[in-house]
């Protein structure tokens, strides 16, 4: 792939909470491009404004100065409206809890964002759904409750939702925070799976394993990008858990 | 298309959480029923007590003695005696306005006959009172003007007193003599049934004899009367019927221009307005009893609302990071407070008119439900409905949706 295709570009971006007279500088002047198909993994400590630099990349949240361009147009001086389109069909968002609607089967939970396509037809919206699910291997699970289902089902099925409107980018915020690492490898194998088929994603991890799914890692520190490099030795997930797959099956014969 | 998305959206998030929506339901239908009840039976006491008053006839006129009224209220007048009979007979022959009168006697009395023993009231009164009260008889007949004049021992009785005298109600008791206070009185017809008074006292529970059996035989004076009742020729005249009485009667009582009158002259309407008064300030009443009632419900309404407040604006929150505009949140909530403010208010209506039904066939209670009741109460609780349903939304909806996400 080459990079020449940009995707992102955002200069000099700062985001400062104030706090009564304390004033946190939660990210101070991060410049970065992001070509597509790319998957970058951003590092760093906690409170190093990775959250904070992912919500701005995902118009989820504002700066409070800089500039961000999207394929080249200017996304800061859009409306919310045009922001909520945004979010609605060109990203897929991924929390490390889940964010999706308690009470609610997966199916329902999937359907959601299409309800406020209005390109999507009435008759579409079931198909593609389940379409979603069953690309994350919950078609069995359409109509389960999320508090039926495990944690690591539960972000297959936010997954799904950040898939269903055929997103150009996937932002994911620690999303396997809350799981074990097996579930973790799970998920990075639909990750780069997405990503083989030219999704880019920009996820945010505190773990160094996860990270070497990616193909990029930027490290944060104090709202500043301190490092940004090529992965050197890209794990790749499903060979990874065919490792553990052999290890469990050794243990359990001895 | 876009509008009925939002429609699936909404139907899907109140059918979630059923317990929320009937909760916040239940404030409204609370509200919207106890209004409607309690204005139902406050318009239905008010109607009652004025189709009685009016069934006394809108054309009588009441000579009290006494001008101690004060507002609308006579102050311990049975005592004094100023009216005589030969007032009545005077009314009669010189007052061009009036139709009727009669002169009226009341006592305390005890009926006896055989071993049975009761206790009733005693009119004496001529002839034109039954026509003034529109009285009529049931058996038997009425005293005539030839049993007034000589003092006749006859009666008519009303049910309640044949009932206690004779055990049944149906029972004939025309002809037979019972004993009045010791004096042997012939009953000579029944009463046709005339049921409670706006008050409560059993209208039927009287005797009612010739004017001057019972002012010759039971009272102490035989120049003074409790009071008269007059009838005027016709409505449009009553207020110069009263005017002339007055004249008359402090001609009478040689009253000097600066003296007060020693007797009261009212009208119908005048005691219909008194009624009219104490009804509406009953009617106030329910009212801000009601009132207190849709604040309860409102105010539940309101709790629910500001509780799911922290889910709800997650929700929003996830709903926006998805794609939702803050307008299309604010149409779903809108819509959820129409339905719940809507399906509570029509409940409400449904059981606020059951509840009355069942007040006026059980508690004998008249109730007279009023559009107006019914329009109040719902407008009142959709509103608040609509109000906290819609006011946390917009708040949230203007939120970034990432400080929506994670609001707490
Ligand atoms: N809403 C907020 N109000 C004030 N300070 C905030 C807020 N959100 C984040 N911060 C601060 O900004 C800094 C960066 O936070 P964040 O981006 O969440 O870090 P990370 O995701 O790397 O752990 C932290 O110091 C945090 O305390
Ligand atoms: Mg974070």
């Amino acid at each position: 792939m080459a990079d020449s295709e940009n995707l992102i570009t955002v200069k000099d971006l700062t985001k400062t909470y104030r706090t009564g007279d304390i004033e946190v500088h939660a990210l101070s002047a991060v410049t970065l491009n992001i070509n597509k198909g790319e998957f970058v993994a951003i590092m760093g400590a906690s409170g190093s404004g990775k959250s904070t630099f992912m919500n701005i990349l995902g118009c989820l949240d504002s700066p409070t100065s800089g500039e961000y361009l999207m394929e080249g147009m200017d996304i800061l001086s859009r409306d919310k409206n045009k922001l909520a389109e945004l979010r609605n069909n060109k990203f897929g968002f991924i929390f490390q809890s889940f964010n999706i609607l308690p009470r609610t089967s997966a199916q329902e939970n999937v359907e959601l964002p299409l309800l406020y396509n209005n390109k999507v037809k009435a008759n579409e919206r079931k198909e593609k759904a389940f379409n979603a699910l069953k690309s994350v291997g919950l078609a069995d699970r359409v109509n389960s409750m999320p508090n039926q289902l495990s944690g690591g089902q539960q972000q297959r099925v936010a997954i799904a939702r950040a898939l269903v409107n055929d997103p150009m980018v996937i932002m994911a915020d620690e999303p396997t925070g809350n799981l074990d690492s097996r579930t973790s490898y799970e998920i990075m194998e639909i990750f780069q799976k997405l990503n083989d088929k030219g999704i880019t994603i920009v996820m945010v991890t505190h773990e160094p394993d996860i990270a070497q799914f990616a193909k990029s890692n930027i490290v944060f520190k104090d709202g500043k990008i301190i490092a940004n490099n090529p992965v050197k030795e890209r794990k790749n997930a499903t060979e990874e858990l065919k490792k553990i797959a052999a290890l469990t099956a050794e243990k359990a014969t001895t | 298309m876009r509008i009925l998305n939002l429609f699936k959206v909404a139907y899907r998030s109140l059918n979630r959480n059923k317990l929320r929506s009937f909760l916040t339901m239940l404030g409204i239908i609370i509200g919207v029923a106890s209004v409607i009840a309690m204005l139902a039976i406050g318009e239905g006491s008010n109607q009652n007590i004025k189709a009685s008053i009016a069934s006394l006839g809108t054309n009588t006129i009441m000579i009290y003695p006494g001008a101690n009224f004060q507002g609308g209220v006579r102050a311990g007048a049975s005592s004094i005696q100023t009216i005589k009979l030969e007032d009545a007979e005077a009314i009669a022959t010189r007052c061009d306005l009036v139709s009727h009168v009669s002169p009226v006697d009341q006592k305390r009395v005890q009926a006896i006959y055989g071993s049975e023993n009761w206790g009733t009231s005693c009119l004496g009164v001529k002839n034109d009172y039954f026509t003034i009260r529109s009285l009529t008889i049931e058996k038997g007949s009425g005293f005539t003007t030839s049993d007034d004049r000589a003092a006749a021992k006859v009666c008519v009785v009303g049910i309640t007193v044949v009932l206690n005298l004779f055990g049944d109600e149906n029972a004939d008791p025309v002809g037979q003599i019972i004993r009045i206070n010791s004096i042997p009185v012939k009953i000579i017809g029944v009463l046709s049934k005339m049921g409670q008074n706006t008050f409560g006292q059993d209208q039927d529970d009287i005797i009612i004899a010739p004017f001057s059996t019972v002012q010759k035989r039971m009272m102490s004076s035989t120049t003074y009367v409790n009071s008269i009742l007059a009838s005027g020729i016709s409505e449009d005249q009553i207020n110069d019927a009263v005017d002339e009485i007055s004249s008359l009667l402090r001609e009478k009582h040689k009253l000097a221009p600066s003296d007060d009158n020693d007797f009261t002259v009212r009208t119908q309407s005048d005691i219909s307005n008194i009624f009219g008064t104490i009804s509406k300030v009953m009617t106030i009443l329910l009212a801000s009893i009601a009132s207190i009632s849709l604040l309860v419900g409102g105010i539940g309404i309101m709790n629910i609302m500001l509780v799911s407040v922290t889910e709800r604006t997650r929700e929003i929150g996830i709903r926006m990071a998805i794609g939702a505009k803050g307008r299309d949140v604010l149409i779903q909530f809108m819509i959820e407070s129409i339905v719940i403010s809507f399906v509570g208010g029509l409940i409400g209506i449904a059981l606020g008119i059951t509840v009355s039904e069942l007040v006026a066939k059980f508690g004998g209670w008249p109730v007279v439900i009023t559009l107006s009741s019914v329009l109040l109460s719902f407008l009142f609780s959709a509103v608040v409905g609509l109000f906290f349903g819609w006011y946390p939304a917009r708040k949230a909806a203007a939120l970034n949706p990432i400080d929506a996400l994670r609001y707490e």
